[in-house]
């Protein structure tokens, strides 16, 4: 998985990664040229008192170590590179896959945890990069390089090399195998942990109230008490391996020192390349140990990368498709879509064919089905609707009648499992993205904005919009008082998730931002819920007062009775549309609706 | 050694701060509980660090035996290999010694970690759920979650990275200092010479990266607010076609995140490779002036490669205690929002002899001459009574801020009443067990909380016995849920979590309304529950709850017409007292303040109120 995660990344930046390994290999060949050098040093200073010798070794060693300072600090520099590169990539990769993923998916998943997977499940996998640059390339090339420069100064002292290397090398590779799994038992078991007191928390009334405090206890107990032994079973492994390898790299310079003794004594070695030997010896040990430290945060890593993964493999909403079919977006309305009062009424064909255009639809549905994958049962099923240029056609129904869902099927957040929509006679799927958010407006349910001014949030519609086109809208969603009266005006700041303006006025404001760019359709999800009856009055009427076409989910008689139609819906079917009149008398469900909602006051 | 250590911590904090030493004291109190094992610990780290120090010293011994008696001044004897052998010997030993010695140290040290942390987790999920809701309330969620977990974790690694790494080498270190100046003060002198250079270095550097970690959280303080907002604007960003404007703007946060994050993961990453050029340079110094005085015969040969040996032995513990000190650092600083937590103001235990209303509780209601406040200067109940009879419906009504929910959240001891009291038939709550009084209560509260797990299982989250399959699918029928569920994915088996999108909010009531049908007790309370709700489905949610309110007295924080032309008894309230109280009918016939909320539409009052909070 992290593999192929790094894949692509890595082999984009193969030169400069590639830079690191002479930058290492000079470090390394300076580094591991000291004790060569010691051992001249004793041999042919020391043994025979030449301290003119000491002193120009002494010269070259310190020579060495400047450059392998230098060389260090340039792989340093380029591996922190690398590793940063990769992951900015991989956070932009998540975060651009986040946005163009369907909307069910990226609901699946929860916006905290993609947030988690951009920012610290990228940075795990930076991490483990950051360290594969450093670590994983010098371990290697010290522990050969040891063992060639081991090799140079005795052959036969050597045989300790052959055998406690791969000893260590197998230990440690073993000890890997064996933990791998038990870290990710370890983050999972984690997670959990952190789930559940998140939710202790965000819960807390629910949880007082019904006294669930014992179980929700209980639960937390036995996922801690989890963890613990998830951490001393770890533990346990990687406190053996340490000292283990330390015995073996200690005993074997036992062994190096019993058996050097006697080629010694023979005269057959000499005493500095027995320093010599034993440093190297610490030196290969050394860098297997690095190896295996890297091993440790391999885990983490590849389940960081699992996750990142899931968010790259998102299946993409609508949006992101090309139009199907190859067909050319000459079949689009005509953008940029038409603007002046006259045209605005039909969102296309309308210059294009004139004789016709009076009787395009603005919006039309016709068979629609939507169904998540895997559901029991489709959201809507055989929706048919026919939407006049111009008109005000009020949704209603029940909760899960699959109002708002229309809605998205509408801007495309989801597309239809059967049937089409069309806007101004062109399905909605052979449309681009700009071009259909040029043609509608739309004010989601939940009035959510984003942190920055009024202007800005308004701007979301039309990046280009003049103050003037702001006021107008802002007028129309009967949100100008308020804003003239916050300190500021257009440039007074909201905050995130406009937590510092009340609901009515958010509500406002995000109806306001669906009219700036002057829409040709304008979906409004619940815009008067949070409005007191005579604003909500004021916001119909300059509604109405726009030529456009208006689709608004509402409950609200009085939105019901104004409207030039009613469309309801219930349990995903459309059961009625017309006039709200025709619809008391002809629908038994809207009755129902309206006067569960008036209860019997007059109609 | 210590004087690296501290040079480096102050160096990038600055003289630490009473408060940074007080919280650290307090951190290492926590090992309390472990006295022993910690000093097992100590005691086990000293052994091993001792002997591992004795290791190279006896080879020295060797070699020098060696050299002697083949080249040296014992020439003729020839090497004595039957000393030379005991020496490896006991040098074998000494090595098996200490490998015991770690591993038994870092298992003891594991366990206390794990034990300590597991104990502080458990403290924290135990103050949490004996805080006072005013506590919880009057700061960011996120806040003290941020507490719980992630400054818990990171006291978890860093204890656990200093008790293990850390003891082990400054133990280590000392060690081989002691050996190393028991073999040549000459040589550790020399050793010693590099090490205010190497602990200049380190200073230095763990400053300047110090300075760009922290630019770097800051960066991705603003990277993680912008990801965070634009997901949860994700339907937005589609429909008006904003992604490549919120690429960009992303793209420009993570610019920066990089920049800062390029430059503390370099300059951080300088300190090891510092602390090896220091290291060789080290062994330079040791080499060369040690050789210089085998030459002039004051020093044999073994003992300079005991002390090449020892050099090497040295480096490492420096490289480590640099890094420990970031880690120290940033532990206290956890520890002290851990303690702030731990040491806030709990709720009031249980009574030691509570009073309990006999059984079967009826459901008798009184507020006698209630007051309570959250800010002492702004009262905001005050002197407030009323009676809801068994089986009687009360709705409360009033414009936002006026304290209805309050009212209820005293009900069910949320908060404490600071006059007057709360009898539940007859008895004063305030005396009862929490637990029991809520037993005797069901709730629907305000805010729609999910769980992550199935469907079922949060509906069946409301009954404190085991219920069947069956039981939660006639709750969810009740709640007119039952539909709504086969829609989804998996039915009652869709895994929902916390944040739910794939649920409208009316889905979410449902939930919680199916929740309180499980829930069976005498006392209903309803705060403002259907609000969220179309019309249609709570008027099949009216017929249920007026199903559910047979019998029990209702408490209703209404906001719908309907509730509260169905309630026995409606009471207006204005600034935390009780204006108007009476039926429906009376009181618009009476013209006050009931006809004028009236007028304006209930809803009004209540939809912003739960989203500002």
């Amino acid at each position: 998985m992290l593999t192929s995660l790094l894949h692509t990344h890595v082999r984009r930046r193969l030169p400069s990664l590639a830079l690191i390994l002479p930058l290492q290999l000079i470090q390394t060949t300076a580094a591991l040229s000291l004790p060569t050098l010691n051992a001249d040093l004793l041999d042919r200073g020391v043994v025979p008192g030449d301290i003119g010798h000491v002193l120009r070794t002494g010269a070259w060693m310190a020579a060495a170590t400047v450059l392998q300072l230098a060389a260090s600090v340039g792989a340093a520099w380029l591996g922190a590179r690398a590793a940063l590169d990769i992951g900015r990539e991989l956070r932009a990769a998540v975060f651009g896959r986040a946005l163009a993923g369907a909307a069910h998916e990226v609901g699946r998943i929860g916006v905290s945890s993609l947030v988690m997977r951009t920012t610290s499940d990228v940075q795990q996998v930076q991490m483990f990069c950051l360290t594969m640059c450093t670590v994983m390339v010098t371990a290697p090339l010290m522990c050969f390089g040891g063992i060639v420069m081991a090799l140079r100064q005795d052959v036969a002292l050597s045989g300790v090399v052959a055998v406690v290397a791969p000893l260590l090398a197998l230990a440690v590779g073993w000890a890997v195998r064996r933990t791998r799994p038990l870290f990710r038992d370890l983050q999972h078991r984690l997670d959990v942990t952190h789930r559940l007191l998140r939710e202790q928390l965000t819960g807390v009334r629910v949880v007082r109230a019904f006294v669930r405090e014992d179980h929700e206890r209980a639960r937390f107990d036995r996922a801690n008490t989890g963890l613990l032994n998830a951490a001393l079973r770890t533990g346990r492994l990687m406190a053996v391996l340490l000292p283990v390898v330390l015995l073996v790299v200690n005993a074997s310079t036992v062994v190096v020192v019993w058996a050097g003794g006697h080629r010694i004594a023979d005269g057959t070695l000499r005493v500095g390349a027995l320093t010599a030997f034993l440093t190297y010896l610490a030196q290969i040990l050394t860098s297997v140990m690095a190896a295996g430290s890297l091993f440790v945060l391999l885990p983490r890593a590849e389940v960081s990368a699992e996750r990142i993964r899931e968010v790259l493999d998102l299946t993409p909403g609508p949006s992101s498709t090309a139009a199907p079919g190859g067909r050319p977006a000459r079949t689009a309305p005509r953008g940029p879509v038409p603007r002046a009062a006259s045209d605005r009424i039909a969102p296309s064909g309308a210059r294009d064919d004139p004789p016709t255009g009076r009787t395009t639809p603005a919006l039309e549905l016709s068979g629609v089905e939507f169904r998540y994958p895997g559901a029991e049962e489709p959201v809507l099923r055989d929706v048919t609707l026919t939407l006049r240029p111009g008109e005000v056609v009020a949704v209603t129904g029940s909760a899960g009648a699959g109002k708002s869902t229309l809605l998205d099927l509408m801007v495309r957040s989801f597309d239809p499992t059967s049937g089409a929509v069309r806007l101004g006679g062109t399905d909605v799927r052979a449309l681009g993205r700009a071009e259909l958010a040029g043609a509608i407006g739309y004010a989601p349910q939940r009035p959510h904005l984003f942190s920055g001014t009024v202007a800005s949030n308004l701007r979301y519609a039309k990046p280009d919009a003049g103050d003037e086109e702001l006021w107008r809208a802002l007028r129309t969603a009967c949100a100008d008082t308020f804003v003239t009266g916050h300190r500021g005006g257009l440039d007074a700041p909201v905050l995130q998730g406009g937590g510092n303006l009340s609901g009515g006025q958010r509500q406002r404001l995000v109806v306001a931002r669906a009219l700036v760019h002057r829409p040709a359709v304008c979906l409004l999800d619940d815009p008067f819920s949070a409005l007191d009856q005579a604003t909500e009055a004021r916001l119909r009427t300059a509604l109405a007062g726009e030529a456009m076409t208006t689709v608004v989910v509402t409950q609200r008689v009085s939105a019901l009775c104004a409207a030039d139609r009613v469309a309801v819906l219930d349990g995903g079917r459309l059961i009625g549309v017309g006039p709200h009149a025709d619809l008391l008398d002809s629908c038994p469900t809207y009755r129902e609706i309206v006067l569960a909602s008036t209860s019997g006051e007059a109609v | 050694m210590a004087a690296d250590g501290d040079g480096s911590r102050s160096g990038a904090a600055g003289r630490p701060s009473p408060t940074f030493r007080r919280t650290a004291v307090r951190l290492l109190g926590l090992l309390a509980p472990w006295r022993r094992p910690v000093l097992l610990v100590l005691a086990l780290g000293a052994a091993s660090a001792g002997l591992t120090a004795l290791g190279p010293r006896l080879l020295g011994h060797a070699t020098d035996l060696v050299v002697d008696g083949s080249s040296g001044s014992q020439a003729d004897a020839g090497v004595p290999f039957g000393i030379v052998g005991q020496i490896l010997g006991w040098a074998l030993l000494v090595h098996a010694g200490a490998a015991v010695c770690a591993l038994l140290q870092a298992r003891v040290g594991l366990w206390i970690i794990g034990h300590l942390v597991h104990d502080l987790r458990a403290r924290v999920e135990r103050k949490t759920a004996n805080l006072p809701l005013s506590h919880l309330d009057g700061r960011p969620r996120g806040e003290t979650l941020s507490r719980t977990t992630h400054d818990v974790d990171n006291i978890a690694q860093s204890l656990q990275q200093t008790l293990g790494q850390f003891v082990g080498s400054t133990l280590t270190a000392v060690g081989v200092v002691v050996a190393m100046a028991w073999t040549s003060p000459l040589l550790t002198l020399v050793a010693f010479v590099t090490v205010p250079l190497s602990g200049t270095v380190v200073a230095r550097l763990a400053r300047r990266a110090q300075r760009h970690f922290k630019a770097q959280r800051a960066a991705m303080g603003a990277l993680t607010a912008y990801a965070e907002e634009t997901y949860s604007g994700h339907a937005l960003v589609t429909v008006f076609d904003r992604r490549e404007q919120a690429e960009r703007r992303f793209a420009r946060h993570n610019a920066d995140f990089h920049r800062a994050g390029l430059k503390a993961q370099y300059v951080s990453g300088l300190i090891p490779v510092a602390m090896a050029a220091v290291g060789s340079l080290t062994f330079v110094a040791v080499a060369v002036v040690g050789g210089l005085r085998v030459a002039a015969g004051a020093l044999t040969i073994g003992t300079v490669q005991a002390c090449v040996q020892y050099a090497r032995l040295l480096g490492q513990p420096l490289g480590q205690s640099a890094g420990t000190a970031n880690l120290v650092q940033s532990a206290v600083a956890s520890a002290e929002r851990v303690f702030e937590l731990l040491d806030a103001e709990e709720e009031l235990p249980d009574p030691r002899r509570p009073a309990r209303p006999r059984q079967p509780v009826r459901g008798h209601v009184t507020f006698d001459r209630v007051s309570f406040s959250y800010d002492p200067t702004r009262p905001l109940i005050q002197d407030l009574s009323f009676t809801a009879e068994p089986g009687t419906t009360t709705a409360l009504v009033g414009p936002t801020g006026s304290g209805k929910s309050t009212l209820v959240d005293l009900l069910l001891r949320f908060h404490e009443v600071h006059g007057g009291r709360i009898l539940l038939d007859g008895t004063d709550i305030s005396r009862m067990p929490r637990g029991e009084l809520r037993g005797h209560i069901c709730t629907v509260p305000q805010d729609t909380w999910l769980f992550t797990g199935t469907v079922a299982e949060n509906i069946a989250y409301g009954s404190p016995r085991e219920v069947t399959p069956g039981q939660v699918v006639a709750a969810a029928r009740a709640a007119c849920l039952d539909r709504l569920v086969r829609t989804l994915p998996h039915g009652y088996d869709t895994l929902i979590s916390e944040h739910a999108t794939q649920l409208s909010a009316g889905e979410k009531q449902l939930i919680t309304i199916a929740r309180a049908f499980l829930a069976d007790a005498p006392v209903l309370v309803l705060d403002e529950a259907t609000s969220a709700l179309d019309a249609r489905t709570e008027a099949l949610v009216q017929e249920a709850m007026r199903e559910l309110r047979a019998g029990r007295t209702g408490l209703v924080v209404a906001h719908r017409l309907a509730t509260v032309r169905d309630a026995d008894t409606v009471l207006v309230m204005t600034d935390g007292r009780i204006v108007e109280r009476g039926r429906h009918a009376e009181l618009l016939a009476a013209g006050g303040a009931y006809a004028g909320l009236y007028e304006a539409g209930f809803s009004s009052s209540g939809h912003s109120a739960p989203e500002r909070a």
